[in-house]
């Protein structure tokens, strides 16, 4: 691979300095994605026209900014008033978002060119990318294994260089685990930091638009053109902007990292323990020290994580009702059966068992056994890192317990598949930061990642810290051989 | 364990939640939400008791703007996508009389 793409501030740089076109690189990702993504299927849909023309205005000078040029990929959760935005859903297989998400409009404001919309699990609601409605996403390292979900386009577009950095949502690991299991980073910023207006909802008090990149140093660039109060999502932090980019290779002085026996389970594969034994040494030759800390609640978050995130999808998705937009049955006999076979035939499985867990746990008379007790154990969860954080600034723990599993594996036990994300939901419960780094490779040769989390809105210093660790190896700049 | 969840329930749920289910469905959803929520109960090993429920992480306030009337969606827009129209309403079938259903 040419010098000029192996990351997305080389990119940037090249087409500033006019070494490379935006033209050439545009016609560089499309012609890669032309020959490679038949295989894997990342894209649900590609802007062509729209990239060639944008790329064209670039070398004119008519487009300038912090990325312009750069080819972006974004995942099919985000609206764009091109295109179609579906969710990987039936439901939605013909909607043609009227407006456009904030994230993406500050990407264009700064030059950024959207390549495309990757595929996910349907409404974000899986960890393999199986749940699909335009079909699975295979994983760029071996195809017979899942890129992990429910952001699995964006990853396997990242893996696959078929953009130069993507956009993911997060909601109970959905940038972190596919990030892990394709060997990429990916960040989750802390909750609040990057406005939700035009990602399609699935759990609100979750959700959380982030980056894949090769670099942590693409991360933070993207970080400073992504975040930033919104008054369309009153849940933007309204706080001055933070840059993340100019002290990002500034390394943290007396770094405690902060390591907890419940992340440390004897059931993590020896790939992944050893990935992150490896990063404490690293970490350790640069004058980190290591305290253990006690995040007692941890067990406890897959079942909060499951009753929280279902009763706000079921909130959430109720407005796909058949009537002002999306899958509409033909012929129904009255009102109530236009919602529901309408509904019936415009989600699929995994929708739906989500949909119903969640209309469950808010029923009178469950509403307090589920619900409210969640909600209480969640704020244990949370006061487990306020605790942590007085004695360390970051912790760093797996992101999942293996590697890419095989297509097909877990797909028949719901339960199985909602484990995998016992290491990354407990940060979305707390809206706390996380980001996952390149670890290596397993035996078989798939990657291994290590996972860091920091105190909420502590995104720069969390950045500072995992660029320590890319400054120590070069994990990051493994990638897939294509076949 | 005894299953958490009937059939009962689950149709229940599917009715509240506007889902046309088969009794295959039904017979699927028991069993895999029954698991579930088999393993939801974890929490119940928990003392939560004088613990503050926490609907959101961080520190969230009501957020409210000035009064400043500003442009809504246009009709057109806000019609494109709907399955049937007639602008500038959205279409549905008879709600009223025979068959109303719900």
């Amino acid at each position: 691979m040419q010098p000029e793409f192996q990351t997305l501030v080389a990119i940037k740089n090249a087409i500033a300095d006019k070494k490379v076109s935006a033209v050439d690189a545009a016609t560089y990702y499309l012609n890669r994605i032309e020959q490679h993504d038949q295989n894997i299927h990342a894209f649900n849909e590609l802007y062509r026209d729209y990239v060639m023309q944008r790329a064209a205005q670039v070398d004119a000078g008519q487009i300038t900014g912090k990325l312009a040029g750069v080819p972006i990929a974004i995942k099919d959760n985000l609206c764009t008033p091109y295109g179609h935005t579906t969710c990987s859903s039936k439901m939605l297989a013909n909607f043609k978002a009227p407006y456009m998400a904030t994230a993406v409009q500050k990407l264009e404001d700064e030059g950024a060119i959207i390549i495309g919309k990757t595929n996910l699990d349907e409404f974000a609601m899986g960890s393999s990318t199986e749940n699909s409605a335009m079909g699975m996403t295979k994983n760029p390292w071996d195809t017979t294994r899942v890129p992990g979900g429910s952001s699995g386009g964006s990853a396997a577009a990242m893996s696959a260089d078929f953009a130069a950095a993507t956009l993911g949502s997060d909601t109970g690991g959905s940038i972190r685990q596919p990030a892990a299991l394709c060997g990429v980073c990916g960040l989750k910023p802390t909750y609040g930091k990057v406005s939700r207006f035009g990602l399609i909802a699935f759990a609100s008090s979750l959700d959380q638009i982030g980056p894949f990149t090769r670099t942590v140093e693409d991360a933070a660039l993207l970080m400073d053109v992504i975040c930033g109060h919104d008054a369309k999502d009153s849940t933007s932090a309204n706080l001055p902007p933070a840059d993340h980019s100019l002290q990002l290779h500034k390394p943290i002085e007396n770094l405690r990292i902060g390591i907890a026996k419940q992340y440390m389970s004897d059931s993590n594969e020896p790939a992944v323990t050893k990935a992150v034994e490896n990063a404490i040494d690293v970490y350790k030759s640069m004058g980190a020290t290591i305290v253990e800390v006690d995040l007692p609640h941890t067990e406890y978050g897959i079942p909060v994580y499951y009753i929280v995130a279902t009763a706000e999808a079921s909130s959430n998705l109720a407005r796909y009702d058949g009537v002002h937009y999306g899958h509409r049955t033909k012929n129904p006999s009255d009102l109530y059966d236009l919602y529901a076979a309408s509904r019936a035939e415009g989600f699929g499985d995994e929708v739906k068992r989500r949909i119903m867990l969640g209309t469950y746990a808010l029923c009178s008379g469950y509403y307090d056994a589920y619900y409210n007790r969640a909600l209480k154990v969640r704020r244990l969860i949370k006061q487990d890192f306020d605790k942590a954080y007085e004695q360390c600034d970051t912790i760093l723990c797996p992101t999942t317990t293996g590697v890419a599993f095989k297509a097909g594996d877990k797909t028949d036990d719901p339960l199985a598949m909602y484990l995998n994300d016992v290491y990354t939901v407990n940060a979305n419960l707390a809206g706390i930061p996380g980001i996952t780094v390149p670890g290596g490779l397993s035996e078989e040769g798939l990657p291994v990642s290590i996972q860091l989390y920091a105190n909420a809105y502590e995104d720069a210093k969390l950045l500072r810290i995992a660029q320590m660790f890319q400054t120590a190896t070069d994990y990051h700049m493994l990638r897939p051989e294509l076949g | 364990m005894a299953n958490p969840i009937t059939d009962a329930d689950v149709r229940h749920v599917a009715q509240l939640s506007r889902l046309k289910l088969s009794d295959e469905q039904v017979a699927e959803y028991t069993q895999q939400l029954g698991r579930v929520l088999g393993y939801i109960d974890k929490l119940s090993e928990l003392d939560v008791d004088g613990v503050e429920p926490m609907a959101h992480a961080l520190d969230m306030s009501n957020v409210l703007r000035e009064d400043e009337p500003v442009d809504g969606m246009p009709v057109d827009k806000a019609l494109a996508n709907a399955p049937a129209s007639d602008p500038p309403y959205f279409k549905v079938p008879k709600v009223l009389g025979e068959g109303s259903g719900a």
